[in-house]
Formats: C-alpha cells, sequence, structure tokens
C-alpha cells in the first residue's frame, strides 16, 4: 500500500487533473429534479400499514391512562402501542447508544415507560391500515397525565451547571487554561465583558424523518430510513431489538436535508421496528412538521466572554464561560469555547464550557455544532473589543492573527486565512469603511458593515470503500455513506474517475445502503476527507491490478513500460510518451479471464501527519445590512465569504454549500428561535410559519471565493470538507454589521426587528 | 383530522340548507387553506363539510353606485390582480398580495378571508388550553409566547389577533359584507363584522349560524391616488403581520380632505379608529400631523411581556404609511405588495 | 368522548375524475385524503413531497387546472373535473427535461432536492401568472416555496435562465 501510495499518491495535487477542480453538475440531478429520486417515505410497498406518532402534551410527569383498547376498536385500526403494551426491547442503556451518542448515557426509549421526559415525546404509535385512518384513530387519543414540576429555562437554571462527565466522539474538552487570563484583564488597557445568548434552533430539513419498514416473508426487514448514517441505523435496530444485521438492512438512497438531525437514529424508526415486528406486516411511519421540533436540536446557549487588548491592540486576555442546556439522561457535547483559544494569538486564555441538564430533548449536532454558537460569541466580542481600541475590526484581526495552533502548541496544517482576509475585503469593498456606527446611509436606510472570522476542524474518519470494473469497462465504487444534498454522489463519481482513468460516464457510485462496506455517518463535514481518500486509494490499487494485468498480456500492447511511464484515461492504459500503444480495461479484463476485477480498501486518517499539527479550514465572511431606522426591519444585502478550505474538488458543489449555509448563518443571526413556554415546558412555535427560516425573498448578494490551500496533512486527497465552514461566523459578521449600522450592539439571536426599536 | 362527511352545495339556497341540516356540525369549504389546516390540527372537527366552491359566487362585478362587488368565491390572487381593484384599490390589491404566498393566494377565497382563525400559537395546538378553541379552558399566551397576539381591546380570556393582512384594507375602504342565510340576505359594515373578545373568544364575528358570505361590496374610494398598505414583519415575506397598516388620504393640495387609517396584528379585528383619522382632516400631510394620530390610534393600548414593542412599533408604522400614503401611490410602486421608498 | 357511542367509521368514499398529467383517472377517494396524499399514498406519484402538510412549505406544489397551489390543502373529493399536472408530467415520459428542470440542473438550484419538485412547478405557475418581470420579483413570488438548504441564489437563477423557455412552452 505505501510503496503504491508513493507512486501514485502524487497525483492528488497536481494541476492536471481532468475531473477534480472542475464545476461539475449533480450525476443525481435528473433524478431529483423529475421526481424520480425517492425519499424514505416514497418506497410504496403492497399491504402497508400506517403509523401514526401520538406526543405527549406535558414536560414531566406519568402517564395514568390511554385509552388505547377503545382506539384498536375503531374500523380499520391494526394496533395501538403505547408503555404498557410495547414488546420489550434491550435492557441496557448501553444497546441503545449509537455511533454518536454520548458514551456514557440513557438514550431516550419511546415508549418505554410511563414516566414522561419531556413535552411532545412520543407516547403512542396507532397503526392503521391507512394513512387517515391512522391519522383520525391518533386525533382520538386520550392521555392522562400526573404532571410533576419540570425546569426547561437555561436562564434560570444556570446555577446548576455543571462540567461535562461524559465524552462522545467528535467532543474536544476545553483546554487546560494558559496564562492568566484574570490579572492580565485586569491590567489591560481596552477591555470587553458581555454576556451573549442564542435559543435553541431545529434543524428542520425539508422532509421530514419517516421510516418504511417492509417486512419480509422471512422475517427480515428492509427499511427504507431517513438518516445521514445507514450503518448506525442498522447497528441500533440490531442492538435495540436483538436482530441479527443479516435481517436488517438500511436503504436510504436520497435524503431531503440533514443537517445533523439524523446522525443518531431518530425515535420513528424505533416505532417503526416495533410496529413491523410487533404485527408481522410493513408499516410506514412519519413525523408530522410539528415533531420535528421534538427530538435533536441546536442548543440553547449562554456564553460570558471578557476580553482584553494591549495599548498596541494586541489581544493580551480571553475568557470565554459557555452554559449549554442538555437532557436529563444524555450529555449532548459539542465543541463551543476552545475556538477561542484557536483564532487569535493570545497569551492569557480561560476556557470554560458548562452543561444545565433540563426537562428536554437531548440536543443534536446542527450544522457546524459548537463552531457556529461559540464563534458567534466570540467574534461579536472581539469586533466589541476592536471599536474600544479604535482599530478597524479587520486590521485588529490581522494584527492578532495566529500563526499556531496554540491550543494544541501545533503548526497548522495549512492556513491560508490572511489570503482570505485580502481577498474578501477586496471584494467587499472594506477599504475606507467608517470606523464610527451610523456612518453609512442609503437613502433613509441605515447601512452597516461587518466581518467575522470563521474556523471549523478539519476532521478525517476510517472509512471503506469497494469498486467493481466489469469487462464492459464500467465501474461501480460503493460504500455506506450518505449524500444528504451534499454532492456526495457527485463527488465521488468525479474522484473515482479521476483516479481511476474510467471515463465520468462509465463511474457510478453507490451509497445508502447498509450492506455496502463500512462508512462512518455523513456529518463534521469528513465525508470527501474520509470516504473520498478511500475511494482515491482504492482506483490507484485497481489502476495498479490493471497496470500489472496488462504486463502479462500477450504481444505486450504497453511495450514493457513502467507503471510511471503510463496514463490512465478514459478507460484505456496508454504508454504517455508513446500513446499508440495503449489497451483498455475492458481488453485487460478479457485477456486476464476475468468478468469483472473487485477491490475493497480501508483508508485510516493520516494520523501521523496529523498528530502533528492543527488541522482547520477558515473562512473571513464580510457582511452588509441595511436597517430601516423606523421601523428597525433588516436586509443583509450583501454576504462574501472567502473560504480556505483545501483542495476544493467539485466547486459547482461547494459552492453551493457555502452559500446554504451562509443562508443558514443569515437565518441563525435574524431569525431561527423555538420560542418555549416554561410555564408549559414546551415549544409552541412547532411550525414552519411560526419558526422562520429565510425565503426567497430574504436572500440577496451573496459571494463566494475559494482561496486555494496545498494541504498533504489533512487527507490524501487535501479536501477539509465544505458542510459546517460555511455558517461559522456569519451570524457574528451579521450582528456586527448591525451593530455598524446602528450603534445597538445585539447579543442575543436572532436580531429581530424589535430589539433595534 | 376528523371523520367527517362531505357533500358538494349545488346552490346558494342548498348550501343554506345543507348548514342548517347539519345542526351546528356543519362547515362551508372554500378554498380551504385556512380550513384544511386546522381540520389536520384537530382544531376544527365538524361532523360536515358543504362544498360551496361551485355555487356562482366567484365574479367581481361593477355596482350600481359605483363601488365593486367581490363575489366571496373569488381568490385573493384573482382579487389583487384585478384591473379594477389595481386601479380603484390599490391598497386591497397590496394588502392581499403582502399575505401567504402565491400559491395559498391561487386558492383562498375573498370570503374565506374574512374567516381566516387566529395564528396564535396556543390556539393552533389541541396540547395547551385555549379559550377561543375550548371556552373556560384559559390563555396561557397572556403568560406566555405571545409575540404573535394583540395590544388593543384584548380581554383577561384572549389576547389572539386576527391575521387578515386583507381585512385590514378592507376595513380601512369601508368594505359592507353581504351574507345570506336562512331569514333571508342581510349587509354587514366591516367594522361589525369581526368582534373583539371580550368574554366569549370563541366568537369572532357576527355571521348567524348558517349564514353564507356571498360578496364583499367596496364602496366608491377617493383614496386611489394615496393608498398604501405597510407590513411589518419578522422575514420579507411569507409571514404574518407584527404590525400592519392600510392608510388611505384625501388631499385637496398638499392639505388632508379625510382619511382612512386601520391596523392589522395588533387586535382581533382590523383596528379602525375614525376619531384619530379626523385629527386629520384640514392639516397639512406632514410627519407633526401624523404623529398625534398615532398616538391616538395606541391610546390604551396593553402590552405583553414578548410584544410590548408593538406599540411603539404601530406608532411609527402608521407614520410610516401616512407619510407614503401622502406621496401618493403611484410612487411607492412595488408589484408585490410591499412597501418601499420610491 | 365515549368511542364505543360516537360515530368511529372511516368516511364514506365518493368517485372523482382526475386528469392527472394528462391521463384520465376514474378513482374511489374518501372526503378526507387530500391531493397530496392521493398522489403519494394512493397513485405513487411521489415526486411531489410532504414538507409541513399544512400549507407552510411549498414543498407539495402542482398545477392545479394551470394554477399552482399547496395540494396538501386541498381536498382531493372537492376537485372533480380537474387537472393536475405534477413534477412527473411536467416533460412528456422519456422526453428531454422540461426548460425549467434543465435549469435547475445546470444552475445547481437544489441540494437535498427534496423542495425541488415544489420549486419548478412553482415557477412555472408563476411565469405563467405573469407577475414576474425582474429578480426582485422571482424572489418575492417565489417565497411560498423554502428550500432549508439554502439554494435560493441559484434557484433565481435558473428561473431568470428558463423563462423566455418556459413561456415559450406556454404560447403553444
Amino acid at each position: 500500500m505505501s510503496l503504491l501510495k508513493s507512486i501514485l499518491g502524487t497525483a492528488v495535487n497536481t494541476d492536471a487533473a481532468e475531473h477534480l477542480g472542475k464545476p461539475t453538475r449533480r450525476v443525481d440531478g435528473p433524478a431529483k429534479v423529475t421526481g424520480a429520486a425517492k425519499y424514505a417515505a416514497e418506497f410504496n410497498v403492497p399491504n402497508l400499514a400506517y403509523g401514526v406518532i401520538v406526543s405527549s402534551g406535558v414536560a414531566r410527569g406519568t402517564i395514568t391512562s390511554i385509552n388505547a383498547a377503545e382506539i384498536e376498536a375503531i374500523p380499520g385500526v391494526l394496533k395501538v402501542l403505547t408503555h404498557e403494551n410495547a414488546p420489550k426491547t434491550a435492557w441496557l442503556d448501553r444497546s441503545h447508544r449509537d455511533q454518536i451518542s454520548s458514551k456514557g448515557g440513557s438514550p431516550f426509549r419511546p415508549l418505554y415507560q410511563a414516566e414522561l421526559q419531556y413535552s411532545a415525546q412520543p407516547v403512542a404509535l396507532v397503526v392503521g391500515e391507512t394513512f387517515e385512518i391512522a391519522r383520525f384513530a391518533a386525533s382520538l387519543v386520550r392521555v392522562e397525565y400526573d404532571e410533576k414540576p419540570h425546569e426547561t429555562d437555561l436562564h434560570a437554571n444556570q446555577a446548576a451547571a455543571h462540567p461535562p462527565t461524559d465524552n462522545s466522539g467528535g467532543y474536544t474538552p476545553a483546554p487546560k487554561p494558559r496564562g492568566d487570563a484574570e490579572s492580565a484583564f485586569e491590567k489591560a488597557a481596552f477591555r470587553v465583558e458581555a454576556e451573549y445568548s442564542q435559543p435553541s434552533e431545529f434543524h428542520n430539513p425539508m422532509e421530514s424523518y419517516a421510516s418504511t419498514c417492509v417486512y419480509g416473508e422471512d422475517g427480515k426487514l428492509t427499511i427504507y430510513q431517513k438518516t445521514q448514517g445507514v450503518q448506525n441505523c442498522q447497528a441500533y435496530v440490531c442492538s435495540v431489538f436483538g436482530l441479527s444485521k443479516k435481517d436488517v438492512q438500511v436503504i436510504s438512497p436520497y435524503v431531503g436535508g440533514g443537517f445533523g438531525s439524523g446522525l443518531r437514529p431518530t425515535y420513528e424508526l424505533y416505532l417503526a421496528v416495533m410496529a413491523a415486528t410487533a404485527l408481522k406486516h410493513s408499516v410506514r411511519v412519519s413525523m408530522t412538521r410539528q415533531q420535528m421540533f421534538s427530538f435533536s436540536h441546536r442548543p440553547e446557549a449562554v456564553q460570558q466572554i471578557k476580553l482584553a487588548a494591549n495599548g498596541d491592540g494586541l489581544l493580551d486576555s480571553v475568557t470565554h464561560h459557555a452554559f449549554e442546556e442538555t437532557s436529563r439522561k444524555e450529555e449532548f457535547l459539542e465543541t463551543v469555547v476552545n475556538w477561542s483559544g484557536l483564532l487569535y494569538t493570545c497569551p492569557n486564555v480561560s476556557l470554560v464550557h458548562q452543561l444545565v441538564n433540563l426537562d428536554v430533548a437531548s440536543p443534536e449536532s446542527m450544522r457546524a455544532p459548537g463552531a457556529a454558537t461559540g464563534i458567534f460569541a466570540f467574534e461579536s466580542a472581539i469586533d466589541e473589543l476592536a471599536y474600544q481600541a479604535k482599530t478597524d475590526p479587520l486590521e485588529f484581526r490581522r494584527k492578532n492573527y495566529a500563526e499556531k495552533d496554540q491550543n494544541l502548541d501545533k503548526p497548522f496544517s495549512s492556513k491560508e486565512l490572511r489570503a482570505c482576509y485580502d481577498q474578501a475585503s477586496e471584494r467587499f469593498g472594506w477599504q475606507g469603511r467608517p470606523l464610527e456606527p451610523r456612518s453609512l446611509r442609503k437613502g433613509s436606510d441605515l447601512i452597516g458593515w461587518g466581518v467575522s472570522t470563521g474556523c471549523w476542524e478539519a476532521m478525517q474518519q476510517k472509512a471503506e470503500v469497494k469498486a467493481v470494473l466489469t469487462a464492459d469497462g464500467k465501474l461501480t465504487v460503493s460504500s455506506a455513506t450518505s449524500d444528504i444534498g451534499t454532492g456526495t454522489y457527485t463527488v465521488m463519481t468525479m474522484i473515482a474517475a479521476e483516479f481511476s482513468g474510467v471515463a465520468m460516464e462509465n463511474v457510478s457510485f453507490e451509497l445508502g445502503d447498509s450492506s455496502l462496506v463500512y462508512s462512518p455517518v455523513e456529518g463534521g463535514s469528513w465525508t470527501v476527507a474520509s470516504v473520498g481518500s478511500a475511494v482515491k486509494s482504492v482506483c490507484e490499487e485497481l489502476r495498479a491490478k490493471l497496470f500489472k494485468l496488462a504486463g502479462k498480456m500477450d504481444g505486450r500492447p504497453l511495450g514493457g513500460a513502467e507503471l510511471a511511464d503510463v496514463t490512465f484515461v478514459n478507460g484505456e492504459v496508454r504508454v504517455t510518451k508513446d500513446p499508440v500503444k495503449s489497451v483498455t480495461y475492458a481488453e485487460v479484463l478479457e485477456a486476464a479471464g476475468l468478468d469483472k476485477l473487485e477491490l475493497d480498501t480501508t483508508e485510516q486518517p493520516q494520523l501521523i501527519k496529523r498528530a502533528t499539527h492543527g488541522c482547520y479550514s477558515h473562512s473571513a465572511v464580510f457582511a452588509e445590512v441595511s436597517v430601516d431606522e423606523d421601523l428597525g426591519t433588516i436586509h443583509v444585502t450583501r454576504v462574501v465569504s472567502a473560504i480556505a478550505g483545501g483542495r476544493i474538488l467539485n466547486p459547482m458543489a461547494a459552492r453551493s454549500q457555502i452559500l446554504g449555509a451562509i443562508v443558514w448563518g443569515i437565518s441563525m443571526a435574524m431569525a431561527e428561535e423555538g420560542l418555549m413556554d416554561h410555564g408549559l415546558g414546551r415549544c409552541m412555535n412547532h411550525s414552519y410559519a411560526e419558526y422562520h427560516v429565510p425565503v426567497n425573498a430574504d436572500i440577496h448578494d451573496i459571494e463566494v471565493i475559494f482561496v486555494p490551500e496545498h494541504d498533504e496533512i489533512v487527507n490524501a486527497l487535501g479536501a477539509k470538507g465544505m458542510g459546517e465552514i460555511g455558517i461559522v461566523g456569519v451570524a457574528s459578521a451579521v450582528a456586527n454589521a448591525v451593530w455598524h449600522a446602528t450603534g445597538k450592539r445585539v447579543r442575543s439571536l436572532p436580531i429581530t426587528l424589535d430589539k433595534l426599536l | 383530522m376528523i371523520n367527517f362527511a362531505y357533500t358538494r352545495a349545488t346552490g346558494i339556497a342548498d348550501a343554506i340548507k345543507e348548514k342548517v341540516e347539519a345542526n351546528g356540525g356543519g362547515q362551508f369549504l372554500a378554498g380551504g387553506t385556512n380550513l384544511v389546516d386546522l381540520l389536520k390540527e384537530n382544531v376544527a372537527r365538524p361532523a360536515r363539510l358543504i362544498d360551496i366552491n361551485r355555487l356562482p359566487l366567484a365574479a367581481v362585478e361593477p355596482m350600481s353606485g359605483g363601488g365593486l362587488r367581490l363575489g366571496a368565491l373569488v381568490t385573493n390572487a384573482d382579487t389583487a390582480y384585478h384591473p379594477e381593484v389595481q386601479r380603484r384599490y390599490p391598497m386591497l390589491s397590496r394588502a392581499i398580495l403582502a399575505g401567504a404566498s402565491a400559491q395559498l393566494r391561487n386558492m383562498a377565497t375573498n370570503g374565506g378571508n374574512l374567516l381566516q382563525r387566529t395564528r396564535c400559537y396556543y390556539f393552533y395546538d389541541v396540547a395547551t388550553p385555549c379559550n377561543k378553541r375550548q371556552p373556560g379552558s384559559g390563555c396561557p399566551a397572556i403568560r406566555g409566547q405571545n409575540r404573535v397576539c394583540g395590544v388593543l381591546g384584548t380581554s383577561a380570556q384572549c389576547i389572539a389577533t386576527h391575521p387578515s393582512d386583507m381585512c385590514v384594507a378592507l376595513a380601512a375602504l369601508e368594505a359592507v359584507v353581504r351574507v345570506s342565510g336562512p331569514q333571508g340576505e342581510r349587509s354587514i359594515p366591516i367594522a361589525e363584522f369581526h368582534t373583539l373578545p371580550s368574554n366569549t373568544p370563541h366568537i369572532e364575528n357576527t355571521l348567524s349560524p348558517d349564514e353564507l358570505i356571498t360578496s364583499i361590496d367596496l364602496p366608491e374610494s377617493p383614496y386611489a391616488a394615496h393608498s398604501v398598505y405597510t407590513k411589518v414583519r419578522d422575514r420579507a415575506s411569507y409571514a404574518f403581520a407584527l404590525v400592519s397598516v392600510a392608510a388611505g388620504l384625501e388631499l385637496d393640495g398638499d392639505t388632508i380632505k379625510s382619511t382612512r387609517l386601520a391596523l392589522g396584528g395588533v387586535a382581533h379585528k382590523p383596528w379602525r379608529l375614525p376619531a384619530a383619522e379626523a385629527l386629520l382632516t384640514g392639516k397639512p400631510a406632514t410627519k407633526e400631523s401624523f404623529l398625534p394620530v398615532a398616538e391616538a390610534l395606541f391610546a390604551g393600548a396593553q402590552g405583553y411581556e414578548h410584544n410590548a414593542f408593538k406599540i411603539e412599533l404601530g406608532k411609527r408604522a402608521v407614520v410610516r404609511a401616512l407619510t407614503l400614503a401622502a406621496k401618493g401611490t403611484a410612487a411607492i410602486h412595488d408589484v408585490n405588495g410591499q412597501t418601499a421608498d420610491a | 368522548m365515549n368511542l364505543a357511542t360516537a360515530n368511529a367509521s372511516p368516511p364514506a368514499t365518493q368517485f372523482v375524475t382526475l386528469t392527472i398529467n394528462g391521463q384520465q383517472r376514474h378513482l374511489e377517494v374518501a372526503p378526507w385524503t387530500t391531493l397530496l396524499d392521493l398522489l403519494r399514498e394512493y397513485l405513487d406519484l411521489t415526486g411531489t413531497k410532504k414538507g409541513c402538510d399544512h400549507g407552510q412549505c411549498g414543498a407539495c406544489t402542482v398545477l392545479l387546472d394551470s394554477k399552482r397551489v399547496n395540494s396538501c390543502l386541498v381536498l382531493a373529493v372537492a376537485k372533480d373535473g380537474s387537472q393536475v399536472t405534477t413534477i412527473e408530467g411536467l416533460a412528456a415520459p422519456g422526453s428531454e427535461l422540461h426548460p425549467m428542470q434543465q435549469a435547475f440542473v445546470d444552475c445547481d438550484a437544489f441540494q437535498c432536492g427534496y423542495c425541488t419538485p415544489g420549486q419548478i412547478c412553482s415557477a412555472v405557475g408563476m411565469i405563467r401568472e405573469g407577475h414576474a418581470e425582474t429578480a426582485d420579483d422571482i424572489r418575492e413570488l417565489m417565497s411560498g416555496n423554502l428550500c432549508r438548504c439554502g439554494a435560493y441564489p441559484n434557484i433565481v437563477a435558473a428561473i431568470e435562465k428558463a423563462m423566455d423557455a418556459t413561456r415559450a412552452r406556454l404560447s403553444v
């Protein structure tokens, strides 16, 4: 392997790439624009029953009665599952944990007990012969409760905050303090001390969670599931229901958005499997839009920040203390405060991350988990400090540029953030921005310009990929990853074409099926780094194998050329300097008497190289807002974001990822807010009408710049991932622009118009 | 969703007869944009739906005496884009286009728009108490999440608002609602159509049981040249009003001859106060004239934890709307119904 | 409510005739079946998506008698005699994509693809309505179609690109 890599691996960063780096339309595009692409609730099988979920109306207490028997008497109702009659599932908590859950928590088990854990949790499943019958019957379910007092208010319960006691993958505990932040703060020339808050936010992908659980004649389950990880779901179902992996297949070819909400198995999967196995019947369970507010969410956060700079405008003290909500039974952990010790050079840093247990559903990663939250607060505070120091906020950031990862005391694998500042500010027209707020106007509107830095970790996971080259010269590459809209099908096809030499149209990539070889869940922006690197490896092995077989062919079509002397392109091996000497892959297989060539590779993260470096993507975000001074209405009129995200493999899809993430950032800044009624312990705006995300009319000019980075450390492809970095820093850039427009510093998201009146 | 029966009415008399026969369990189905939504939420639980979509109420017609009659079944979109509505009642056209989405406007009818239910979160969530949905159960909105609730004419039982944009313009235009019922036909001035919550928040209008809206009649209006609909909301489109203002001015040079003002998003009905409008008569169309009107409109307003800002916002929106109206309808060109500075 | 004495039977079905993507269908439907559920659960036309089921997202947009509507709020029983065009019927089967579909592919006007059929049907309906001229008009008049992936800038670009060709199709 390693020898092979040294020979073929050099192709990674050459500019001669045939596919990589070229804007490429989605290979799944035609299926998506014609309605042919099928999502989880769209696999229609004969004799399908429908399960409709009944949700609790109170947050805490005990269910005292459910009129299940009455409901089961309704014509067309097949079953009502409740905690009273639900079949037993695995006893131990660890059997209910999945790849993503925290290591020591008690995952929520639907219909497990009379005790309630949060408002809107599932309390019954009504299964009917048709969707309408099940929905009707569910509307007649009456649940009586013995209510107990609940706590859902983070602010009111801040005193109960505690350090994390658990751990989970992807979470980095806050680094130990360095220097003495407190005394540096006391001595400093310029100081900022402020509290920032952000409400719970709900992922709300357009497609609701759904599970079509097909019960086979042999008792095997084929589950069409909305998820970001088919194998995670398969393992969970097997573990919870005591089933064998060979009897459970989870399929998910298309996913109508995830954003983190589908990293863990969702409760409608549990209910669908329970109903299907109890009834020995195929069952579909879909969540309503209202129920999309009843599980994962970005946790509410309160953040206290103290920053100080010396007389030269150099950052001298950072204190960042974050409080986040979690549920009673699990610690949801995301990296919130570490970024504040990383983004700028600073000798004195104190970072603390604490949790408050509340009677709510367990939060879950939501686009750039932790970074979106922490960097909003920190980059707002940096802006406040820059103004204290009477320094242009971009200049302040440049001045305090971090040349190494101070949390880890290691160099960066690559960091073209300075070029991001340069290119984006140039494009935005930042130069000459007046320092004072309320300086810019257009007509009667106030105009403001804000800047922020963004950062996300460039991660890599173990992944396996299988490649099958058939006698017709077609290549099928597969791994059990997902395409949640990120363009996985397309980029993997491109990588496979690039490194196999098979033409794009003859390559297909398969994903979203638990029977495929191992892939981690799609999340954390690690899919290209992990699965993509494995695709590269397997295709390189394929080339080496083809070359070896070609060498054994009668008539020596390559004339004894060495591996270094040949090119693999368009399904042929050619002698580079004498292309007349060539042989097609089909001919190679035929000569070898093979109907196919099958290879399987597992790619491990580049741990040795990565261990000595800090690996991150960076961004510089510039935003312009226009504020109606009388009415407080805000429009984000322009955003320019420059991304240093390693090598960009498909600039078309990458740009779309960043555009979408900027829309998410605008949404976080201006719109999203789960409105909790703490008296009822319930989120009240549980609909698309009242939980606001931007509509088309909210979005104006957005420009994306990719700053090239050459990085051989992060992974074999040099790509850092595109899913998260685009959102990070957008909310702070917008908040900073609102301050520049109005002179009002809004420290609690979202920035709704009433906060400016 | 309940297991309702469905019948299709063949004529107005037939529709009313079916409604009477349903004995309180019937509801008319027109565009369905609000009713079908409420059926799915289990807020509406009719025994029977009487489909009135094929009744002959889908015309916009000139009235003798100069007004315009909008059939109850004309869609919101067809009304808003009707050349006579755009020319003579631009405020109405813009109000309609400021509401909902293009798809919903293609479905929703004028009669149905009058009967929209509130968007108060608690009304929509059957797991929570709500005096409007279930009289006597309580009003958690008063101490709860009340951003979308009212600040004028609220009661200790209910602080919900009427969500319509169209009705705000209709109030300013002094439209007349024509209805047909078991006792015959009658006309209800728009100001008397919607009610305040008081102790009966489940009653939202003065329709008698089994009456059917047949048209909305618009009287001649001298306000077409100086009409505006200003809507303030939490996103640029497809959101209910936090505050909205329909304003019309009749000017003689720079002097105001008469004024019409109605507010949305602040009360259980479109809010009008003719005494406040009268303050402007004979005054110049300037901000100084407008400020006292805004103050008068919100005199006695009561804010709650999350919506008190509507009082100040509402006053500013009134001044903005009047300022824009003074500039003239043509100066506020925006085909999509939102006001913007020309 | 005592269910033992209440009428808890499914409502009686009725017969309706709908022309769906050019094909006349005689269907037996219950009053509580929406056009959206009829398409997805009974006719296997799953291209029309259920995003919210409450008229708040536009994913279920179809052309009903040539007008764009939220099919989740339409009771199928009430539309006897109507014509319905869904994403599956925009281009003839086996033929090339409708210009709007092609423009969505060319402009990368989607990511997860779940709102896409609704966006495309809505865009075609909008062009037929004839009130969208500028990009700002498009943004406003397409605001009834949420895209959680945030593909709005590319959606506007796609619609601008396909506008003339779509208009030309309507006029023939």
